[in-house]
Formats: C-alpha cells, sequence, structure tokens
C-alpha cells in the first residue's frame, strides 16, 4: 500500500513541468559574519544573556568550586551528571556531599528505570560542543555518557564551553565539522532557558523545559 | 464536530468586526510582532541578501522535490526512522492511529503541528478512544477551550489573560483564578509534566526534512518538542511534503529567516534535529521513529509552476502579522487551518475554490505580506490569479483549479462581453458614453451589479458631458 502511495505522489510530482531557473544559492551573507575570538565569545555572552541565561566565566582550576558556589546559591540538592561524566575527572571529582552540600547523581540507567529520579532532581550538569557567536547558542551533541533528557528535564541546567569551541555561525559550525558525515542521533541549538510567550505575549521562563540555564565559559588561564 | 469550514466567511467577518475584545487583543499582539520582527532586520542589505537565499534555497528544493523525497525516505530509512506516505488527510490519519494501536497507546502528547491540525487529528483520534494531548501551551489553551489556533505561530494570541485564568480555573482541578502570565505557565507545566512521563507516544510536526541527511528539523522555545519527541517510546512526525530540503548547510539560513521574521527572535530557544530513534546503548529518546510525508492536495499546487511558489512558506507567521485584513478580523473568521494571506492563498487551492470562493476577495492588495515575506512568495500576484480562477475567466489554461468558475455569473460575463464591444469600434464608444452622459446617472443604485459595487463604495456620478465631446469643444480635432 505504502509503495502505490509513495509512487502515484511522486508521478504525480514528476508530471509537473520543471521549474525554471538555476536557483544559485549565494550564503556569503552568512559567511560575512565574522569575528575574532574574543569578540565571539563576547558576542555569545551578550546575545544569549538578553534571554536570561547566566554566564559564568572560569577557568578547568576554578570550575569546582566555582560550581559549588553557584549551586549553593541556588539552593540546589542534587546535582546530576553523565555517566561516566566526560568531564568528571576535571571538575566533580572528589565530590563529596559533605563537603558541597549537593548530592551528586549520575544517568547511569535508561530513562524506563530512571525517570521519577530524573523528574525529581534539580539541576544538571552537561558538556556542549561548542556555541555560536551570532545566536548566543550552545551546540549538544547528546551521547550515551550524556542522554537527550539531561539538558531538559532538570529545572536548572549547567553547560560547560571551552573557549576555543566558539563558531561564528551555525552554517560554520556544520562545515567545519563536517556534521553531515557523522549526525548523530540528536543534536541540538540551545538558546537560554525554556520560555514562552503564548500568553498575551507576555515573556516567562521555564514552560516544560529548564527555567535556568547556566554557560560557564572555561579560559585556559 | 468541524472547525474547519470556509461557508459563511462574510458572516464570521461582521461578527469579528463588532468584538472589541477580540480586535483589541489582536491589535496588541500584531503591534508587538511587528516591531519585534522590524528590530532582526534593521540592516536592509542583509535583510535582501538573505530572503534572496532563503527563496532560492526553497525554490531549488521544489525544482527537485520528488528527487528530495526519495532521497528523504532512503536516508530516514537508513537511519532506523520508518516513512509512510499518504495521499489525503485520511490515509494520514489511519497510518497514524494504526502505530498508536500496535503500541496500545491511551494518550499521545502533541508537539504543535499545524498539518495536523490540517488533519483534525486530535478528533479523529478521539472517535478512536485515544486521547490527543495539546502540549505547546497556546495549543494547551485552545484544545482546552475547544477552538482552533488563530495564529500559525502564537495560537492562543486572540485571547487575553482573564480569558486563559476562567478557562484553567473551570478545567482543571484546584486552580484558583489567576491573570498572572507567569503563574498561568507554571499551572500548565506541572499538569504537562505527568503527561510527558507517562504518554504512550509522543507527535511533533517538522520545520525542516533534511534529504541529504535524513533529519528532521524542529523548531519551538517551550522544550514540549524536545520532551514529546524524546520522552514517550515511541515518536511520530506528521509534515507536509513541501517541507524537505536539499542540505543540511542549507537549514541556517531558512532557521534565522524563520525564527527572525516569526516572533522577532534571532533563535528560538531550541534546534532540535532529530537524525535517528534511540540507539544501542543510548539511555533515553525513543526506540521507534516515524515519518509521515502528507500530500493532501500539494501535488496538485506543485503542477502548475505559478501556484508552486506558495509551497516556498516556512510557515513563519509573518504575512499574518502584517496584515490589515488579519488584524482586524482575526485568524477564525477565516475558518480555515491556516488564516491570514498564506491561508488566503493556500486553503483555497487545498481545498477548492469552491470551499473557500471567498478567501481570494479577502485583500486590499496592499502588497505588505509580501514585502515581509522571508522566501518571497508572491502572495498579491496569486491573489488575482486566483480571483481570475474564481470568475472562470482567466487565460492559465494549463491546470484549472478545483471548483475554477466558482463565482462566475452570467451577467457579469455579460457585462464584460458588452465593455469589451463597447470599446472595440469608434461608432460603439461614442454612441455608448454619450448615452451614459445623459442617462447614467438614472440609473438606480439597486440595479444588478451596481448594487454590490455601491455597498461599501459611492456611487461613481458621470459628468454630463464625454471626453470626446469636452475636446471637440475646445477646439481639438477629433483623433
Amino acid at each position: 500500500m505504502n509503495k502505490i502511495v509513495k509512487q502515484e505522489i511522486l508521478d504525480s510530482l514528476r508530471n509537473a513541468s520543471s521549474s525554471k531557473g538555476d536557483f544559485v544559492t549565494d550564503k556569503s551573507v552568512i559567511y560575512d559574519k565574522k569575528w575574532t575570538q574574543e569578540q565571539k565569545i563576547e558576542r555569545f555572552c551578550q546575545v544569549t544573556s538578553a534571554v536570561n541565561t547566566q554566564i559564568k566565566q572560569t577557568t578547568l582550576r576554578d570550575a569546582q568550586r566555582d560550581l559549588i558556589d553557584l549551586l549553593t546559591e541556588k539552593g540546589v540538592r542534587h546535582l546530576m551528571q553523565g555517566s561516566p561524566s566526560p568531564i568528571a575527572k576535571e571538575i566533580t571529582d572528589n565530590w563529596t556531599a559533605t563537603d558541597t552540600g549537593v548530592k551528586l547523581r549520575s544517568y547511569d540507567q535508561t530513562i524506563e528505570a530512571c525517570k521519577e529520579e530524573l523528574f525529581s532532581v534539580d539541576a544538571s550538569l552537561t558538556t556542549t560542543v561548542g556555541a555560536i557567536a551570532e545566536t548566543g547558542s550552545l551546540i549538544l551533541w547528546p551521547t550515551r555518557e550524556e542522554p537527550r533528557l539531561l539538558s531538559l528535564v532538570p529545572p536548572i541546567h549547567v553547560a560547560l564551553v571551552y573557549e576555543d569551541r566558539f563558531f561564528n555561525t551555525f552554517l560554520e559550525a556544520i562545515e567545519q565539522e563536517q556534521w553531515t558525515t557523522h549526525m548523530p542521533t540528536n543534536a541540538l541549538l540551545i538558546s537560554g532557558p525554556s520560555k514562552t510567550s503564548d500568553i498575551e505575549q507576555e515573556l516567562c521562563y521555564g514552560v516544560h523545559g529548564p527555567k535556568e540555564l547556566v554557560v560557564m565559559v572555561i579560559r585556559n588561564n | 464536530m468541524t472547525l474547519v469550514n470556509g461557508k459563511d466567511f462574510k458572516g464570521r467577518v461582521h461578527k469579528a468586526l463588532k468584538d472589541d475584545e477580540l480586535r483589541a487583543n489582536f491589535r496588541r499582539a500584531m503591534d508587538g510582532l511587528m516591531g519585534k520582527r522590524a528590530m532582526q532586520f534593521t540592516d536592509g542589505d542583509e535583510w535582501t541578501r538573505l530572503r534572496n537565499l532563503g527563496e532560492s534555497i526553497k525554490k531549488r528544493a521544489l525544482s527537485k522535490l520528488p528527487e528530495l523525497l526519495e532521497r528523504l525516505e532512503e536516508n530516514c530509512t537508513k537511519n532506523g526512522i520508518k516513512v509512510h506516505w499518504a495521499r489525503t488527510v485520511d490515509e494520514a490519519n489511519s497510518i497514524i492511529l494504526e502505530i498508536l494501536k500496535s503500541h496500545d497507546v491511551n494518550t499521545v502528547v502533541k508537539g504543535k503541528s499545524m498539518v495536523s491540525e490540517e488533519m483534525e487529528l486530535n478528533h479523529f483520534l478521539g472517535d478512536h478512544g485515544i486521547r490527543a494531548l495539546e502540549a505547546d501551551l497556546g495549543e494547551y489553551i485552545v484544545q482546552m477551550a475547544g477552538q482552533m489556533p488563530s495564529h500559525i505561530v502564537m495560537p492562543a494570541i486572540h485571547m487575553n489573560k482573564g480569558q486563559i485564568a476562567k478557562l484553567f480555573q473551570d478545567h482543571l482541578p484546584d486552580t484558583p483564578y489567576s491573570e498572572d502570565a507567569a503563574e498561568l505557565t507554571a499551572i500548565a507545566r506541572k499538569e504537562l509534566r505527568r503527561e510527558f512521563m507517562e504518554a504512550g507516544a509522543g507527535l511533533s510536526g517538522v520545520n525542516f526534512a533534511v534529504a541529504e541527511t535524513g533529519t528532521l528539523c524542529l523548531v519551538e522555545n517551550e522544550g514540549n518538542g524536545r520532551m514529546v519527541t524524546t520522552v514517550p517510546p515511541v515518536h511520530i512526525a506528521v509534515t507536509g511534503i513541501e517541507k524537505v530540503v536539499e542540505n543540511l548547510s542549507d537549514v541556517p539560513a531558512l532557521l534565522s529567516l524563520l525564527t527572525r521574521s516569526a516572533t522577532g527572535q534571532p533563535i528560538t530557544t531550541y534546534f532540535n534535529m532529530i537524525t535517528s530513534p534511540r540507539k544501542e546503548g543510548e539511555k533515553d529518546g525513543p526506540k521507534e521513529v516515524h515519518l509521515v510525508l502528507l500530500d493532501n492536495g500539494r501535488s496538485k499546487v506543485y503542477r502548475d509552476t505559478e501556484t508552486r511558489d506558495t509551497l516556498q512558506c516556512i510557515r513563519c507567521g509573518a504575512c499574518m502579522n502584517h496584515c490589515p485584513v488579519y488584524t482586524r478580523i482575526g485568524g477564525h473568521a477565516y475558518g480555515g487551518v491556516y488564516p491570514g494571506p498564506i491561508g488566503k492563498i493556500l486553503t483555497p487551492q487545498l481545498e477548492g475554490l469552491d470551499e473557500y470562493p471567498e478567501h481570494a476577495s479577502a485583500s486590499t492588495l496592499c502588497n505588505a505580506c509580501v514585502e515581509v515575506c522571508p522566501v518571497k512568495i508572491p502572495i498579491a500576484k496569486m491573489l488575482v490569479r486566483l480571483r481570475d480562477e474564481n470568475s472562470g475567466n482567466c487565460p492559465h489554461g494549463e491546470h484549472p483549479l478545483k471548483g475554477r468558475g466558482t463565482k462566475s455569473s452570467t451577467l457579469e460575463n455579460a457585462g464584460w462581453s458588452g465593455w469589451a464591444a463597447m470599446n472595440a469600434s469608434s461608432a460603439t464608444y461614442k454612441v455608448a458614453t454619450t448615452a451614459m452622459s445623459r442617462i447614467g446617472n438614472l440609473l438606480p443604485q439597486a440595479s444588478p451589479m451596481l448594487k454590490e459595487w455601491t455597498s461599501v463604495r459611492v456611487k461613481p456620478k458621470f459628468a454630463k458631458k464625454t471626453l470626446h465631446q469636452m475636446a471637440k469643444e475646445m477646439g481639438l480635432k477629433d483623433e
């Protein structure tokens, strides 16, 4: 049945007269958007701050302390990270609840087994593939270790981005990193906390996804 | 209960025009949206180049549509996404029902999808004992009110806080009346979280389907789109066949045009690219992903190279935000799924001019929609084409639309034939104009055709002398 229907639709399209023109797509308007390394970080911070993202600039050495301060200030009790977390060694190693007041959890089971737990933790920590200066977006490619829902379900999402991973535009990221050769199950651009303005166009944060997004920009020193 | 109906358009228009609350809600919202969009395109050169790019990407994709659809299917299948083809909404609905039945699904949570509105899917599933729950806040509100979206991007734009507060109070247990938008949003968040966890399947639309990689792209701000495509064990995506683009590198320009034109945002909170179901070892995501490709009249729109441009639409809604008619009558008056300028050209083409005879005339041809369209759809030109099709007198012979000639009138045709004959020779012209200058003003306002013309216009007044007579008197030589 499916094949017959498909054939009928395709035949109908093929019987149409062909469009005129050669449709050259000139992408220079996007390629023209270029900034220096520092400008890219600055622009990213400025654009994403405008949609309520909180920015914390830090270094690998200070990241753990800064993260703990941040979580304590927000009253976070449970922080969920990937399993094994790709940043455990640098940031969450030697993490003890008694020192920090924040219990560390791992997303170490399938969603079917840990749904209740995932929907009850109050913060999550993930890495990113990089960030986009033009639109103030984080690029996430969720993995087996850091699953898709880690950046969506908990009310506070803390994301780390390294200073040498800033792209000018989304197009640059796609082309430079040759996305088309190895698209993951799910790729995401995240630009701020979840939001809506469906009620009288009044902006409200935290509809279905995180109410707060914190980006920690990891500087080399 | 069907909410879609093209008849009695004028009746609904008159009702809407007299509804002060509705008009105030739309005026406020459209002013806001126009202002925000304008802030995004302050650089005229960038806007011109970007929309040229957007237009060429969509035109290129349409120029090889059958080939790209096959590539999309091939790559999706390779990635593990099951692809289904549907000629009609009935076929699409049945496909979805079968999938849901095979998984014993009781509740399906939905992300925003205009195609599913086109299918009246919620209603269909409800008849088969399956609950379809809208999760986008605007759609959630509209569903609760038993209505249809009045705007393709902002479904509940016709309602104000008071109306929504009352709705929540009446429909949700233990919910006090509150006009605070943040509080109303928090109520919806709480109600829907459990639904995401427990639903047997999730359903979404598609903004761009990438043929090159077999990737389905979704644009959203709330996170409900990610929820419905990630938490439940089955994800079904529905899309019109025109949403396919050739390459992943085509997506950034269209995404930028879409979000900036729609809501004046540089980008939405989430841009969600789905390329496969959950792979071995991955901990979340649906185990099955289905893609339903719906034709529903689109291949007919495609047949004609002029009407084909309609399919370039990326559903940003900028045309309605800038439309003086839409702003005054709101989305529901149109009686179709797609309101505003794009609805006026798309709906009669999909459903037939006989079903929506008034759509093409409900425009002043002011061109505002054409000026803001990010993919340069010649909406005004298309409206004129549809008016010609309506009258049945158009020279576009190749592929007549369904319902061509639906407003054709013998009297009007005779009038035009007479007009043509009168202008064909100087003798008949002279006789006719002389006669009109003598007795034209005696024509009663209620005479046929003149009656319709003068219902919203002043009756034309004939001069006592014709131009030729005056010219002669001035001493000008005849012709």
